[in-house]
């Protein structure tokens, strides 16, 4: 029994405590701050606070040309910013109603499947490494590199690519590419499979995420959430089936979902997803055609400069292009593409003038941000960590 | 017939005087809005295959409570709101919803126009609380209030900012006056147990402007 004194309960009087977890916090990709009032370890209350990166993109895009908006969109998702260049020229395309040129769509698909592999496998290291699994970390983003030198080797820069063009792509895909990204697709499925192998049947890894922040379907549908947060809890919804854009509609690839809705799910449908990417490449590399990379409508493409040199015609579509931009009719269009997080959609509204009237940005990560006080309420507070990388939040388009 | 009863509506009829095109018959959803709601609906298009309704201010949560609920619409998916800001027109602002249904294959862009006088429209919170942030982001851009919503404090800018950055009016590089200080106590209450340490760097002065 004198043993056993200890063991009497003590009043500490304890109370309900406030932490704030951010702005500056390694776990918090990006700047995000969320106050949190805990009850001893576990989350009572929660709110999230965000708009540290807030840099007027709508603002900046009504006082500029349709083309200067384009190098704009590579800071909006800065892991995957050739979806966001897709994106934008898409939504400004289907103003303008022109065609783009097939062999174009196609290199648009494999670029913008390049961008998914690239935001997949940063949400995934970076969650993976927060748990404590650095050497995923490691060998996801080596595997990254690799497809970022591809980009790179296309664009010319890693992350601010500013690549498409309203009716066309900057350029073609340059001369021994297609070899090259076969090459990097393998060691890109390589670094996947060994990653696995480390962590999907690792306990430490699976009790971090295995039924952590559910959000059941009905909610995360309330939520307005798209993309692989909504296809974890089993909606195949998939934009690039549902409303098929470019040529996917022509492309072999299924649509991986999960089943509970937790971070796990999420891990697992990211990774199955990049898979499902190389799949769409290797397709989209076999069907590839000849042709151009960009259209000949005068109206967004600058002619040959051996016409603006020897014709007046070409000398005043120049001028105009230059000068003006390029000037849709007046009216407005919605165009949504699969982005790394999900329903990456453009508003752009014109009045036939070269600037836009409006050019909303629809950003995906927004909606997951709002509800992560709905996921992690309950939990502990060591479960934020997971939570928050599994939503893959990425400040450069949740602020704009 | 007399002639002069065929005169009158000879320049109507005439071979090079364009054709005044048949009315395009509405689309699906907004035929059935229009049979639903009448004269709630002002307008619609269909411009680039985006299926568009303007309705009226006045009962548009009754709009949007069909829109969602429904069987024939189930737009279950909120997917943006935004406002447009058409400034030397009248009505000024555009309060613009794109919703998605997710087991019927179509979506709707819902325009809802707002006067630049005391501008406010119904909130769509309690329908689909993915409005909620939305709407915050609308008001603090556009200076447009939401009827019913609890909390429409700013949420991407700052305590403070003066004016709406995305109206038409507010110049791009207007500068915005500097936030003073403040001191660590006033913007939290951590409790009783837990005084802020004063620092002995900043807080001091920063304590003292406040107070003066």
């Amino acid at each position: 029994m004198e043993s056993q004194r200890h063991l009497k309960p003590l009043d500490f009087g304890s109370e309900p405590m406030t932490i704030e977890l951010g702005p500056q916090h390694p776990a918090m990709h990006g700047i995000t701050r969320f106050r949190c009032q805990l009850d001893g370890e576990v989350i009572e209350k929660m709110e999230a606070d965000i708009g540290y990166l807030h840099r007027g993109f709508e603002k900046e895009a009504e006082n500029t040309t349709y083309i200067n908006v384009i190098p704009y969109t590579d800071r909006l998702n800065y892991v995957s910013p050739l979806i966001n260049n897709v994106g934008y020229v898409l939504a400004v395309e289907k103003l303008f109603q022109v065609e783009v040129p097939r062999r174009a769509q196609y290199a648009r698909v494999i670029m913008s499947e390049i961008s998914r592999i690239t935001d997949h496998l940063t949400c995934n290291g970076a969650s993976a490494m927060e748990v404590g699994a650095m050497t995923v970390f490691l060998w996801f983003i080596k595997a990254r590199e690799h497809l970022w030198e591809l980009v790179e080797e296309v664009t010319g820069a890693r992350l601010t690519t500013n690549w498409t063009r309203i009716g066309g792509n900057a350029n073609d895909l340059p001369y021994g590419f297609l070899t090259m990204l076969d090459e990097r697709l393998v060691k890109v499925e390589e670094a996947l499979n060994e990653g696995e192998a480390l962590i999907l049947r690792n306990k430490i890894f699976i009790d971090r995420l295995k039924d952590i922040g559910i959000l059941s379907r009905e909610r995360a549908i309330e939520h307005g959430f798209t993309g692989p947060m909504l296809r974890a809890t089993g909606v195949p919804y998939d934009l690039r089936r549902a409303d098929p854009y470019l040529v996917y509609d022509e492309l072999d690839f299924e649509i991986p979902v999960g089943t509970v809705g937790d971070c796990f799910d999420r891990f697992l449908v990211r990774q199955e997803e990049i898979r499902q990417s190389i799949r769409i490449i290797r397709h989209a590399v076999e069907k590839l055609p000849p042709g151009d990379f960009h259209c000949r409508d005068r109206r967004v493409w600058m002619p040959d400069k051996y016409e603006v040199f020897n014709s007046i015609e070409g000398l005043i579509d120049h001028f105009k292009i230059v000068m003006e931009g390029p000037k849709p009719p007046p009216g407005e269009a919605y165009h949504a593409v699969e982005g790394g997080n999900g329903e990456l959609g453009f508003y752009v509204v014109s009045d036939g003038s070269g600037h836009p009237v409006k050019c909303r940005v629809r950003p995906p990560c927004f909606n997951y941000v709002a509800a992560v006080p709905e996921m992690t309420v309950g939990h502990y507070v060591a479960d934020i960590v997971p939570i928050f990388g599994s939503i893959n939040m990425i400040g450069g388009e949740l602020e704009r | 017939m007399s002639e002069d009863s065929a005169k009158p509506s000879a320049p109507e009829t005439a071979p090079d005087a364009p054709a005044a095109p048949p009315a395009p018959e509405p689309p699906p959803l907004t035929r059935l809005l229009q049979e639903q709601f009448g004269e709630r609906v002002l307008g619609h298009h269909a411009q680039h295959g985006d299926e568009t309704v303007s309705i009226r201010r006045e009962g548009m949560r009754d709009v949007f409570a069909f829109l969602k609920r429904d069987p024939r619409c189930a737009f279950d998916l909120m997917i943006d709101l935004t406002a447009v800001d058409y400034l030397p027109r009248t009505p000024r602002f555009e309060v613009v919803y794109h919703l998605k249904s997710l087991t019927v294959p179509h979506r709707l862009r819902v325009k809802v126009p707002v006067e630049a006088q005391a501008p406010e429209v119904d909130s769509i919170r309690e329908l689909w609380i993915a409005a909620d942030w939305y709407e915050r982001e609308c008001h603090e851009m556009y200076g447009i209030s939401f009827k019913g919503h609890p909390n429409l404090k700013p949420l991407l800018l700052y305590d403070g900012f003066e004016g709406h950055p995305l109206r038409k009016d507010y110049p791009k590089g207007r500068q915005q006056p500097l936030v003073p200080m403040r001191p660590v106590k006033e913007r939290y209450d951590y409790g009783e147990r837990f005084q802020p340490v004063e620092h002995p760097h900043t807080p001091a002065v920063t304590l003292e402007r406040q107070e003066s």
